[in-house]
């Protein structure tokens, strides 16, 4: 390997031999990296494959930029290695996780602890970080939660009304899905894919599909793959629109959020006019979809999307035009520019705060290569940004579908998928309505899944909610947590 | 002397009719969400069945827990017992009766805040401090709506003070007090009586380790200070007690329940504030009734 591209490059969605991903000395290996972060470029996913009795670490750094991404390896090793974390932060939860699952020990690491289990014994409670003082009172939030919410526990170290620090403890639902895809793909894979986090179904079968069509080197059909473009933006106006209702509900603004609820319910319908079910369970699988979609469905889809997303705009204008909304997301739970680059921020999150990432728009793969979507971005970093951020996507996605339904092509939905190459890596890339979805997939010398890893946007920016509420009121807690309404058993997987 | 039969109707009028006010407003809110709603009773279905049930009690908590929740109910009846109404007057009226009420209301407020600190849960210490700290402002505000009833009648006593003024006095007093009564009884702008968040909430989270027939106290006592709060309100700007008996039911039940519907209307159209805008707004009430005080100042003078 020359000096000069120390990373092998590929695109989203597409794969290489295992034995092409360059292989370094453990310190040049993380000298690379680093060098990479220190550019600007953002870490996608970085994780540990076992080898023997040792593991090496895999990289995959997103190039937005240059449209590629770009995945490196280290050697085999155990023991420990030289954390990236204290240079780079967005390195914090994925060596923590690489400590969890591997045993390797990153040093100097500035808060190593498990994510998701407790040695095995349980969730990840425990050895909070203390503010000490005779002013500073602690509030512990959770698991238990007083909403029908999942699980995790909230740390908050307070003066007063004022939090100076939040700690988050996850791991209530870690369901051991990485695992069980080893030596996969299994019958039953594909539907834990689905549920890696419920309402991201159509965005992580997505990625799921698209890794194994790239390790078998086949393609899902051109209708199959305007079908997933579809059924992702309905995915992302559903959840999207159910947030901005949320949040109004969170500041006790009833007209948005009594129609908002209501709203969702019908795009989750659309979805469910699709495939049958309302969350896109059973449509997307490797080599396709399942289910064809006739000119009727079309027309019906067409025509009650219409409906929907003029009923969205009436119940966002009431939003934007109450004064007491404003007042109370502006300058709410704000994250800093530098800070939301620094920690890695993806999805919404990160384009409130006026970062331009968009996996549709920087990595694009399926049909997102013939139809883009204009990346929405906002600037201020607050929860009104989030919340305009969101509604900014509504109305594109809105648009993107109306032109798209137009533009359906013809052929089949399902492909054979064949059986995947062995001893490869694919990297699939999906810009689900939280954020980039990233799955790895690596089989063995027998084509059967050795490794997968799966990241989900909120590993990323459950960071970002901690950051944003730095001297913050407690009380503002749940309108910041609800703008970014990040997924706990996405993380916890 | 007042008969044992007409202290049995005030009570009953009291403890019977509160409850209705909370529907009333839900049924507002839904109707202007387009929505069914619950039922208009649904406080009393919800009475019922917490009356039924079992209490259950924090390790921490002392007797004096059950006591408070207990103490807190009686202040407000008692409290409610004193304002008069319309032409019937008070069954017990005294001069500075009016400074009994605000002290009962004062005492059931402590009562409750003591018996969130007794559970030991850092959820209610936090809403026991919220609720007294907006309280020194609401209290504020009340005394001096007080104020302005004693000077424009010349009296201590509430039967005489609910003798209301018309024009500018009376319209800066009614903003003043519905402002007020949206703060008492924690309704939004100032709380969101339907939240589930505990970490925003102001009353709600005090009463979070309530259960049962405790509950049921915290509850009932909660629609009977709004229905006191209400009935303040509509007898301090209207002169109800000069009108004859069935005029005077009429003005007093439609006030009550246009207040009711203004609540409703607010909590329908508004959001809640920021906690740190709250202290903004009791001011603003404070000074609508420092403006009332010096129009009832000047008009007695001129």
């Amino acid at each position: 390997m020359n000096q000069a591209n120390p990373f092998a490059l590929l695109t989203n969605g597409s794969a290489l031999p295992w034995s092409d991903v360059p292989e370094w000395p453990l310190a040049d290996f993380l000298r690379h990296v680093s060098a990479a972060l220190q550019r600007g470029e953002r870490l996608s996913s970085f994780f540990g494959v076992p080898e023997d009795h040792a593991a090496r670490l895999v990289a995959v750094v997103a190039l937005d930029a240059g449209n590629t991404l770009a995945v490196a390896r280290s050697q085999p090793f155990s023991g420990s290695f030289p954390a990236l974390t204290p240079s780079h932060p967005q390195a914090h939860l994925f060596e923590r996780e690489i400590w969890e699952q591997h045993g390797l020990v990153p040093e100097p690491h500035p808060w190593l602890k498990p994510v998701r289990k407790d040695h095995g014994a349980g969730p990840a409670v425990g050895g909070f970080f203390r503010v000490e003082g005779p002013e500073v009172h602690e509030v512990a939030v959770g698991p238990v939660h007083a909403g029908i919410i999942e699980p995790g526990h909230f740390r908050f170290q307070c003066a007063g009304e004022e939090v100076l620090h939040l700690e988050i403890a996850l791991g209530y639902q870690h369901r051991g899905i990485e695992e069980a895809l080893a030596g996969g793909p299994h019958r039953r894979t594909v539907y834990q894919m689905e549920t890696v986090a419920g309402d991201t179904t159509i965005a992580h079968a997505t990625a799921y599909a698209s890794a194994l069509e790239a390790l078998a080197g086949t393609e899902a059909p051109l209708r199959a793959q305007w079908l997933r473009a579809i059924a992702l933006e309905l995915e992302r106006l559903a959840n999207h629109t159910g947030d901005l209702g949320a949040l109004a509900g969170d500041v006790a603004f009833l007209p948005t959020a009594s129609a908002c609820g209501k709203i969702r319910g019908d795009f989750l319908n659309l979805t469910a006019l699709l495939c049958g079910n309302r969350f896109g369970r059973g449509l997307v699988r490797p080599g396709g979809c399942r289910h064809q979609v006739e000119a009727e469905r079309l027309g019906r889809l067409r025509e009650r999307l219409e409906t929907a997303l003029a009923e969205v705009q009436q119940a966002a204008l009431w939003l934007w035009d109450a004064a007491s909304v404003r007042a109370r997301f502006e300058r709410t739970g704000p994250v800093d520019p530098t800070q939301a680059a620094e920690i890695g921020l993806v999805g919404p999150a990160a384009r409130a705060c006026g970062l331009l990432r968009d996996v549709r728009f920087d990595h694009p793969a399926g049909w997102f290569r013939f139809a883009q979507v204009p990346v929405s971005v906002w600037p201020d970093g607050d929860v009104f940004a989030r919340a305009r951020v969101r509604w900014l996507e509504i109305q594109r996605s809105g648009e993107f579908l109306r032109e798209q339904l137009e533009a359906a092509p013809e052929g089949g939905m399902l492909s054979d998928l064949g059986s995947l190459a062995p001893d490869t890596l694919a990297v699939a890339l999906v810009e689900g309505w939280r954020g980039e979805v990233c799955h790895v997939a690596l089989t063995g010398a027998n084509g059967r899944l050795r490794r997968y890893k799966i990241t989900d946007p909120s590993f990323h920016n459950w960071t970002g909610l901690a950051l944003a509420l730095r001297g913050q009121a407690i009380s503002d807690f749940p309108l910041c947590n609800k703008s970014f309404n990040l997924s706990y058993c996405g993380f916890d997987l | 002397m007042t008969s044992f039969l007409e202290i049995t109707v005030r009570l009953a009028v009291w403890l019977l009719l509160a409850p209705l006010l909370p529907g009333i407003i839900n049924k507002v809110k839904a109707w202007v969400a387009g929505r069914r709603g619950p039922p208009l009773l649904q406080l009393y279905y919800d009475l019922a069945k917490l009356w039924r049930k079992g209490v259950v009690l924090s390790t921490l908590a002392s007797p004096g827990f059950l006591a408070a929740t207990a103490f807190s109910w009686v202040a407000v009846l008692a409290a409610a017992l004193l304002l008069p109404l319309g032409p019937w007057g008070t069954s017990l009226s005294f001069r500075g009766d009016v400074l009994l009420l605000v002290y009962l209301l004062a005492l059931a407020r402590f009562c409750t805040a003591g018996a969130a600190l007794e559970t030991g849960s850092a959820f209610e210490g936090m809403g026991a401090a919220r609720e007294v700290s907006y309280a020194v402002l609401a209290e504020a505000a009340i005394i001096t709506a007080v104020l302005t009833l004693s000077v424009q009648s010349r009296s201590l006593s509430l039967e005489a003070m609910l003798a209301p003024s018309a024009g500018a006095g009376a319209a800066l007093l009614a903003a003043g007090l519905f402002t007020v009564l949206l703060a008492e009884n924690c309704r939004v702008p100032f709380d969101d009586p339907n939240t589930h968040l505990e970490l925003t909430m102001i009353h709600e989270v005090m009463v979070l380790d309530h259960s049962g027939p405790a509950l049921a106290a915290v509850l009932h006592g909660a629609a009977m200070k709004l229905l006191l709060f209400s009935a303040l309100l509509v007898q301090a700007v209207l002169p109800v007690g000069t009108l004859p008996a069935a005029a005077a039911v009429g003005v007093l039940f439609g006030g009550v329940l246009a207040v009711a519907v203004g609540v409703g209307l607010v909590e329908s159209l508004l959001a809640r504030y920021a906690f740190r805008r709250v202290p903004l707004l009791l001011t603003t009430a404070f000074l609508l009734c420092v403006f009332a005080l010096l129009v009832a100042w000047k008009g007695g003078a001129a």
